[in-house]
């Protein structure tokens, strides 16, 4: 029940890759991980969490205060690789209207297959 | 034969045991014939009822306890969650609780206050009771029955 963020580093682009469980127990690792992310003006930062299998209001809460910081310091944060359950749980809080998050092309291609 | 079946979880109010508790949802919720979407909700409910508890409850007690009660019947699952700390006012705390709205900008957006909401969004019925500690109850039914009603009525 592990929780991982690695960072991909491209130029003036950040690629994050969240995996696991995001809840309590491991919600202050994540967050210590996306606050020492240093945002410069322009920064272009897509966190993708296809490989997140679990997720409740605590990582939601992370994501908020990390979105937040990135809009004060002039970066630019996009949400990637949203499966079918976190896209309905951005739904549902509203989220999705306020953030920029896009779903995982790969499970909306195998769904269009069914 | 008893209505239902009952399981009872205590745990030290630690962070650590959450997902437990979730885990363990998760099986008796796959006992009863939930959906997977249905579990994955149901997830999401215990574990904020939970987390509510590790974090309120005992901000000065170190030795706090939770109680999850699981009631198993045919067609629903009761949980009750409790917790023997400080209460917390349910009604100042449903002020600041609920969804984004379209018009919030981002740089004023709070970090918190979706427990509640998505308990409430995700289960049926959710009461709070707060005499002393705080008691979640939630209900949710299985959706399978009410579609293989409706099938029954579409071929008939």
């Amino acid at each position: 029940m592990d929780m991982v963020v690695n960072f991909k580093k491209d130029g003036t682009k950040l690629y994050g890759y969240v995996e696991g469980e995001i809840d309590t127990f491991t919600a202050s690792g994540m967050r210590e991980e996306l606050e020492a992310v240093k945002i410069k003006e322009g920064m272009e930062i897509k966190l993708d969490l296809s490989k997140v299998n679990y997720m409740d209001s605590t990582g939601l809460g992370i994501l908020v205060a990390f979105y937040k910081r990135a809009l004060r310091e002039e970066g630019k944060v996009k949400i990637v690789g949203l499966s079918k359950r976190l896209q309905r749980l951005f739904e549902i809080t509203g989220l999705s209207e306020l953030m920029d998050i896009e779903t995982d092309k790969k499970v909306e291609l195998s769904n269009e297959g069914i | 034969m008893k209505e239902f079946d009952y399981i009872e979880i205590r745990v030290p109010a630690k962070p650590q045991f959450v997902s437990v508790i979730r885990l363990t949802v998760s099986g008796l919720a796959n006992r009863i014939g939930f959906s997977y979407d249905d579990i994955e909700d149901l997830k999401i409910a215990v574990s904020e009822a939970v987390t509510n508890v590790v974090h309120h409850a005992y901000k000065d007690v170190e030795e706090g306890e939770i109680v999850i009660g699981c009631a198993l019947y045919e067609n629903k699952l009761e949980m009750m969650i409790a917790d023997y700390g400080n209460s917390f006012n349910f009604e100042e705390i449903k002020t600041k609780i609920g969804p984004y709205h379209p018009g919030d900008s981002i740089a004023g957006l709070r970090e918190g206050g979706l427990g509640l909401y998505l308990m409430e969004t995700l289960m049926d019925e959710v009461m709070i009771n707060n005499d002393g500690g705080v008691t979640v109850f939630m209900t949710k039914y299985v959706a399978r029955e009410q579609v293989e009603k409706n099938v029954e009525r579409i071929t008939t």
